[in-house]
Order: structure tokens, then sequence, then C-alpha cells
């Protein structure tokens, strides 16, 4: 099975196979479902099945996307002209079928052998004799088929598609921007005279779902099963009005300072100092129709009340229940409940604390929010380090692995736009000095051996207590980007001593993704 | 701007941290989740007889209710308008459902500016059906014992209703692509085989599309039952994680006769991840799927209590929760409130799928059942949902059938009726008048 095993307290044991992790969420989907895009090039399709893998991972459904596109670039090496695409370039299309074929061959073995629930093809698809190789293909396999196709008219959205993401694509990196797009333009027309769009008549027997003008209008058909479901309700409430999402934390508590997990404490002269900041540093960005979100926790809503805006409360972002652990120190839990402790350092996202909770319970209960986060435009959310965590990576597409351990720190507001294909991060520390209530994944990485060795090999490594941050001015000092640095950004990229940066060329990014 | 730092305190009732001293217990500072509903809204039904608008509107009055969308549903008269008005400014309410055919553009047209006027927002849900079977089994389910229809047989009544559908037809316009394009409205083609959505503008627009896009009239039916009886059952603790009593396990052994006995095609059997129900569920031998959202409501510092102690150590959370059930918040715990958002993804799924049994708890089966049954939050806490008793639901009509099946073994009784006494100055004895009977 793709999940890994859930730590499970100690309870009866469930002998059948199928509750093997008792997850949070019942099955979805039985049998594996290809989710096939249909559209012309600079309709957005990339952008949506990457945005879709995203979430459909963030909620725990192992998925893939398959981008023919770069099945292409693979295989022709050298992109010259439009001419490639041109209907009647007998060598092209040649090439183009087989790297089709070579991606839906990858796609058969990530749902048949390597454990994935959905895989999203990723190309035009724009003729019916195409998509019924894939429906055959599917068949033969046992997998749904679900069709996403976007159709759009508009000139101004897609002149900003082409300029956003395909100029900085690798064919393009001889071009200049003129005949970039008049290339792009001439490649879109290849496909129009062939293309033959989903129809409510002929295709009534298949299940999809258009888009039309970038969500005005949807036709949703036949609609399979909860997956299907799920992804249609996801497709119909994401947008692309520019907007940003400002995501921090509560300030600094009384529990904090104590180093404390959990409870409901507010907040310490330093964290009141900090909501003041924050007020400021609000009003400062100048945000239009800024709406404003907390959880249910005093912390946060006491950090709120320093705005002086209205704002909503959400219990769903209260912080991560630690059940008997609730309030305790971490040299406590490990005094107390050192098996615990152990248990969940190995899986720190599936552990469960005893009467509470998991990382993966927090993502579950989070849905709704990221789903309403998706409508909305200018947010301002004010959560906890384990929510915040969870918010974080399902923009920045982090695994289940890395989640429980992304920085998150107090008195530090993180404003997320999206940018092409991903989201860009920018840090702002309000320099309030704060403690650290960070604990990295400890050196020694235990395996099943006795419970008793546990507690000695352990190293806590637990966050210094009133340990002060040296802001020196609030500033943006780190931009995390998916796309290009200008040069105002240039002189300020931070480049520390003792780090290395890993880069690798991706996709859509004349530049590189930085690890 | 800045303002000055207020005192935060938290409600008794609802357990919600408000600026300021003593909040009295009417100000609602909102349940655990926003709904996002500025300005009233208007939901106009669309479609010529016998395209299930009634049911539709029914359907979605009582899930938006549900969830906690003041909604109304409006039978068609031609002062139905004015009545939304009131419900809208005098009596808070935030849905009106416009049940009629509606079929003119004339006619929507008169709704649109009476709506653009008052500053509501307006949505359109039309239901299109070409299949004459649908339409015929309409008709046979709940035209016929209309009023109009007293003195019929069946096939004449079926003939004089469809002349009745074709007097529409003629002026029937159908909401349209291009013409409409400006319109917020979802357009559902025999009976959801296909959705037409265009420009849904907000939340709770949405929240509707996604309920419309996953209803269905397939035939079936819903089991609702509690786990067996469990060893805290048994001393009369609430909450909790225990297992079965041997009553309980008698229980668990008779559910899964009853279940084979009712012999149900392509059954889904859900629990949640509690001890008590897991093992209910085991006894029947077949696979089951757990929810977490199922789980029994948290307790907080009264988890694992009996009445009698909370009443020792809190008397006035007691009597606080006594005076709404509904709304109270256990300290560190949830509400009835809270139970409710909690089980709607439940509720969603259940809505599309087909025959399923779900084992779960006291609380959580209140919340499912007054979903299923149309009960306001005044009555849903206090629902009556014994152990050992199977409910069947069967969708009929407007409404849900229920049968319900006592499996023949002796439990504990673990309902608590309202004392008359609530007030937080009452006696012990008051608040434990109707406290069940246990070890």
């Amino acid at each position: 099975s793709f999940k890994k095993k859930k730590k499970k307290k100690r309870k009866k044991k469930i002998t059948d196979p199928k509750l093997l992790n008792g997850s949070v969420y019942l099955c979805m989907t039985n049998c594996p479902t290809l989710i096939v895009t249909v559209g012309l090039p600079a309709r957005g399709k990339t952008y949506i099945s990457k945005k879709l893998t995203r979430y459909l991972n963030w909620i725990d459904v192992p998925t893939k996307e398959f981008n023919v596109g770069q099945y292409r670039r693979e295989c022709v090496k050298i992109y010259k002209s439009f001419e490639f695409f041109r209907p009647d370039n007998e060598e092209g299309l040649k090439i183009r079928k087989q790297c089709a074929l070579a991606a839906l061959n990858d796609v058969r073995q990530f749902l048949t052998d390597e454990g994935g629930q959905v895989a999203v093809f990723d190309a035009t698809n724009t003729t019916r004799e195409r998509r019924e190789t894939i429906i055959r293909f599917a068949e033969q396999n046992g997998f749904k088929v679900f069709f996403v196709e976007s159709v759009c008219e508009d000139p101004d959205v897609i002149a900003e598609n082409i300029v956003q993401v395909k100029l900085g694509s690798p064919d393009y990196t001889h071009c200049n921007t003129e005949e970039a797009v008049a290339d792009f333009m001439k490649r879109i027309k290849c496909y129009e005279n062939s293309y033959q769009p989903l129809d409510e008549e002929l295709d009534r027997d298949l299940s999809f779902i258009k888009i039309i003008d970038v969500g005005r209008r949807y036709l949703v058909n036949r609609v399979q099963d909860h997956i299907q479901s799920r992804i249609v309700y996801y497709l119909m409430n994401i947008h692309i009005t520019p907007r940003s999402i400002y995501l921090c934390r509560h300030g600094e508590s009384d529990l904090n300072i104590k180093g404390r997990i959990g409870g409901d404490s507010g907040l310490s002269a330093r964290g009141k100092e900090f909501a003041k900041a924050l007020s400021q540093f609000i009003q400062s960005q100048n945000i239009r129709d800024l709406k404003v979100w907390t959880s249910q926790m005093k912390r946060t809503i006491q950090t709120a009340e320093a705005l002086g805006v209205p704002y909503e409360q959400w219990k769903a972002l209260n912080e991560i229940d630690a059940g008997v652990c609730e309030e305790l120190m971490y040299e406590e839990i490990q005094q107390r409940y050192p098996q615990e402790f152990a248990l969940r350092d190995q899986d720190k996202y599936r552990y469960r604390y005893p009467k509470g909770e998991s990382y993966e319970d927090l993502v579950q209960r989070l849905e709704p929010v990221i789903m309403e986060l998706e409508r909305q435009e200018n947010v301002l959310v004010i959560c906890h380090q384990a929510v915040m965590r969870c918010l974080l990576a399902y923009f920045l597409d982090k695994t289940a692995e890395e989640l429980p351990y992304l920085k998150c720190t107090l008195h530090t507001v993180l404003k997320l736009t999206p940018m092409a294909y991903g989201c860009k991060v920018e840090s702002v520390c309000l320099n309030v000095d704060a403690v650290n209530t960070h604990r990295d994944r400890p050196s020694v990485r235990l395996t099943n051996t006795h419970p008793l060795s546990m507690s000695v090999s352990l190293v806590v490594k637990k966050p210094p207590r009133l340990l002060s941050l040296k802001g020196k001015c609030a500033v943006i000092f780190y931009i995390y980007l998916v796309c290009f640095s200008p040069a105002e950004e240039l002189p300020y990229l931070k480049c520390t001593l003792h780090t290395v940066l890993k880069l690798t060329p991706m996709a859509y990014g004349k530049t590189p993704f930085l690890n | 701007m800045y303002t000055e730092q207020k005192e935060l305190t938290q409600t008794p009732l609802l357990k919600i941290w408000v600026p300021g001293m003593g909040s009295s217990l009417g100000q609602r500072r909102g349940s655990s989740r926003p709904q996002f509903t500025n300005c009233p809204t208007m939901i106009v039904m669309v479609g010529l007889p016998a395209r299930g608008k009634t049911y539709i509107s029914k359907k979605l009055t009582r899930y938006l209710n549900w969830i906690g969308v003041p909604t109304q549903g409006e039978a068609c008269a031609s002062n139905a308008l004015k009545d939304i008005a009131n419900y809208f400014t005098k009596e808070q309410g935030q849905v009106a459902v416009f049940d009629a055919t509606n079929t003119t553009r004339e006619r929507r047209g008169v709704i649109i500016s009476f709506a653009k006027e008052r500053g509501y927002k307006v949505f359109f849900i039309e239901s299109v059906c070409d299949d004459p079977e649908i339409i015929e089994a309409n008709i046979m389910q709940v035209k016929l014992s209309s009023p109009d229809y007293e003195n019929y047989n069946k096939e004449a009544a079926l003939v004089d209703f469809l002349k009745r559908i074709d007097c529409y037809k003629m002026s029937y316009v159908p909401l349209d692509e291009e013409k409409d394009r400006h319109l917020a409205f979802i357009k559902i083609f025999n009976v959801g085989s296909r959705y037409l959505v265009n420009r849904v503008q907000d939340h709770i627009q949405s929240r509707i599309v996604y309920y419309l896009m996953n209803i269905h009239v397939t035939p079936r039916s819903i089991y609702l039952s509690r786990h067996g009886e469990s060893e805290l059952n048994l001393l009369g603790r609430i909450g909790g994680d225990s297992g079965l009593s041997s009553q309980g396990q008698k229980y668990a052994k008779a559910l899964a006769e009853f279940i084979r006995g009712q012999a149900i095609k392509n059954l889904k059997v859900w629990t949640s991840h509690m001890k008590r129900t897991i093992q209910t569920a085991e006894a029947l031998g077949v696979p089951y799927e757990q929810w977490k959202a199922l789980n029994e409501i948290d307790a907080g510092v009264c988890e694992e209590m009996m009445y009698e102690e909370i009443q020792a150590t809190h008397p006035e959370e007691f009597a606080l929760r006594d005076q709404d059930k509904y709304r109270y918040r256990y300290p560190k715990g949830e509400s009835y409130e809270d139970l409710v958002h909690r089980l709607e993804p439940v509720i969603m799924e259940l809505e599309r799928q087909e025959n399923v049994l779900v084992i779960c708890h006291q609380a959580v089966m209140r919340c499912l059942l007054a979903y299923f049954l149309d009960k306001s939050a005044d009555d849903l806490p206090h629902l009556k949902c014994p152990l050992h008793t199977v409910l069947k639901l069967t969708p009929l009509a407007y409404g849900c059938k229920v049968e319900s099946f006592y499996l023949n073994i002796q439990a504990v009784n673990t309902h608590r009726d309202r004392p008359t006494n609530v007030n937080i100055a009452r006696k012990t004895e008051e608040a434990l008048q109707t406290v069940p009977e246990h070890l």
C-alpha cells in the first residue's frame, strides 16, 4: 500500500486488510482515475494540472501529473519553430504520438505498480481520435477517465498566459519576446483546425467538466464518484485573480514563554507588541478588501483585535490537539510518555497524540479552510504553528514528510502570492523578539528497537527557551521564486555562509526552483 | 487603525473569546465555522411541472438549515415576494427558496428587479428533463396524492397532469447560455447526469452547487445505529473510548443477523475511530470504513464523568448545558453545533452513496437524524437514539420514512431529558432529576 502504516495507539488490532491504516479519509477510489486535460495551447491546462495535483496530494490522494510537452522536449532536444506542430508535418505527428504513448506508459506504471491513485495526463488532446486512444488505454487497464477541458476565447487571458508561462519555456530561450509570441500564436493555429471540443451530445457518455472562460461557466457531465465530485468542486472554486495570502501565528503567548505546548493562554507582553506591529505592517501594505481569519483560541483573537478590523473565527484553525500532552513541556512529555515521544519523531505526520490529533487529522480539518482560501482574494490568516505548517505545505507543495518540520516562526508574516505555476513567498520578520518554538527532526532516527533503548539513545532537541531573535529591521529577507528574480531583488537575495543551494531547472521555468 | 487592547473574556455558553466584560449569552460571535453570507440570497427554481423543483427546494432548504444558514422554502403565490422581503428583514433569514415554475423570462425579470431593488443576490436552479419515464415516476410519486386529484383514478390523473404540463410548455423559455450569461444559475439535466453552472458569485452558491451535484434519486436506505452497549455506558459515564460490555457484544451479533436478514444490495458500513463502534462492526464480518468525523462529541473536561460528578464539580456548566444544549460547548470540548460542522462531509458522502449502515454514537446519531428528518436545532439534542436500536431511513416523496428496529438485547438507557429547572442556582436534586439509571 502506498500510504505508510499509521502508528496506532495501543488499540485492539484490526485484522481486516482493507483497514490497514485506519486513515482519516474513507477510501475514495477503488480503481485509479486518469484525469485528461483537453484544450488549445495557452488555455491553462498545465496550471490546472499542477494545482489539482498539489491539492490531491495534500488531501492524501497520491497523484502525479504527466506533461506530454515535457516528453516532447526530451525527445526533440532543440525546438526550432511552430512548424513542428503543423498538421501536415508527418515527422512531427509521429514524434508527438510516440511521446503521448510514452507518457501513457508511465501513467500505467504509476497507477498500477507504484500505488498512485490519480494521474493527470496533461496535453492538448484536442481530437476525438486521440481521446478515443486514451479511453481504450484506460479501459484495458481498469482506470476511470475524467476529462477536464478548458475553453477560452478571451484574447487578453490568452496573451497573459503566454507572457506568464510560455516565454520562460525552454522552447523559447533563444528568442526575444515578439518572436516567441508570434511563434506561439502560430502554434495555436496549428491545433485550431482539428480541434474537436467535448460535446454535450456526442460525448454524453463521457465524464467531464468543461471550464469556460476561466470559470465563468462550467458544463459538468456524468460525475462518477467521490473523487470526481471533489475535483469538480475544487475546480469550481479556484480563480486566477491576483491576490495575496498572509499567514502568521498569533503573537508570543504566556505558554510559549514557558515552553509548554497547546493550551489556550493569552499573549505575553512581547506578543502584544507583535500584535501592534502586525497592525502597522498590514496598514502599510495597503491591501484591498483584506479579510482576516483567526482560530477560536484566545491568542489569535487577541492578536486580531489589535488590528481594529472585523475578523472571522474558524474552529478549524485551532491548534493541533495534543491530547494528554496538552500544556506539557517537551521534557515532561519525554519523562511521562517516552514511547509516545519517540513514536512522534518516527512519523510526525501520522502520529496522533493520545486523545488528541495528528497532522494528518489537521489536514482534513483544514480542508474547508483551504477551499475557502481558494475562493477568496486577499486574506490574512492568524493561526498556530502546526496549522500554519499544514496551510504552507498546501501552497508550497510540500510532502507529508516535510510538512511537520516547516519553519513557521513567531512574529514573522509569510506573504504568499500565486505566480505562474507556483507561489512566491516573502517572509517578513516584524522585529519583535520571541522564543523559538521550532523543534527539528532529531538527528538519531530510530527504527523498531526495543522501547527501553529508545529513551536512552534519543536526543531530545528542544528549542532553547527565551532565545531572542536577532532581527535588525523589518525587511523582506528571502524570496523563494519558482520563476525569476528581477534586478531590484537581486542584490538582496540571501546567500548565507555554510548553506548550499541546489538548483534544478524544471519544466516551465527558465529559472530554477530553489530548494 | 490600532485600537487599545481590551481584555478578552470567554463567553460561558459558546466558549468563544470576546472583547469586553461578561458578554451576554445572547451575543453570538459565530459558530465554529464562518458562513460567509453577507447579503440575503434568493434561490429561484425554474422548470416545467414534475421536474423535481419542490423535491430540490425542500432538500436544499433542509440542508442549509442543518448547516446553520437560516433558510425558508416558499411555495409560490403572487405575494410570496413580499413574504420573502419580510423573512429577510424581520426574521433575519439568509436564504429564501422561491419554488415555482418561473418558466418565462418575463417572470424571472420581475424577480430579478425585485431582488436588485433590495440588494438581494439571486441564484437560479433550473431542472430540465426530457425523459418520459422519470416524469411519469415523479407524477406518480407526488402529484397523484395532491388534493387536485382526489376524485380521479390514476390513469386519468396522469393524463390530466401531462396536459397541464403541455400548457406551460408553450411559453417555457429555459435559461440560456448566451442570453442569460449575466445571471448566476445552475441547470440540472435529467436528474443530474449533466450540469451547466454559470457565474457562481459567492461561498454559499458554491456550497449549494456542490450539494446539488451530489444528491441523487436512486432508491436506497440508510441505516443508523449506535455502537453496542459499552462498559462506560454501564457505569453511567459519558464519552471515553471503552470497549463493548457483554450485552454490547450480543448486540453486535444481533446486528449482523439483522443486516443479513435485510439482504441489502452493496451495503457500505461506516464506523467512527472509537473502539466501541469498531468492535460492533467487526461482528458483521464485512469490510467497513472508519471516519474520525463520526467520533462522539468531545466532552472536554467532563470526559468519562458521570452526570452526578459533573453536577458536583461543574454545576454552572451543567446548568448552562440544559439551557441551550445545542450551542453549549463543553470546556475544552465541543458543542452539538460543532458536531454538525464536523459531520458535514459525512452527510455529503451519505448523499452520494446508496445503501449505507452508519455505526456511530448518541450525539452524532442525533445530528444525522436531525438532518434527515428536518429537526430544528432546539429539537436535535433531545432526539431519542437508544442503544441497540437500528433506524432505517428511506427517502420517500419529499421526506423520509423511518422504521425503528429494536434488536431485543437489553441495554442501559443513556437518554437524559431536559430537567424542569435549568437555572444555575438550582439544587442538586433538580439538576439530577432526569439522569438515567446506571451501575
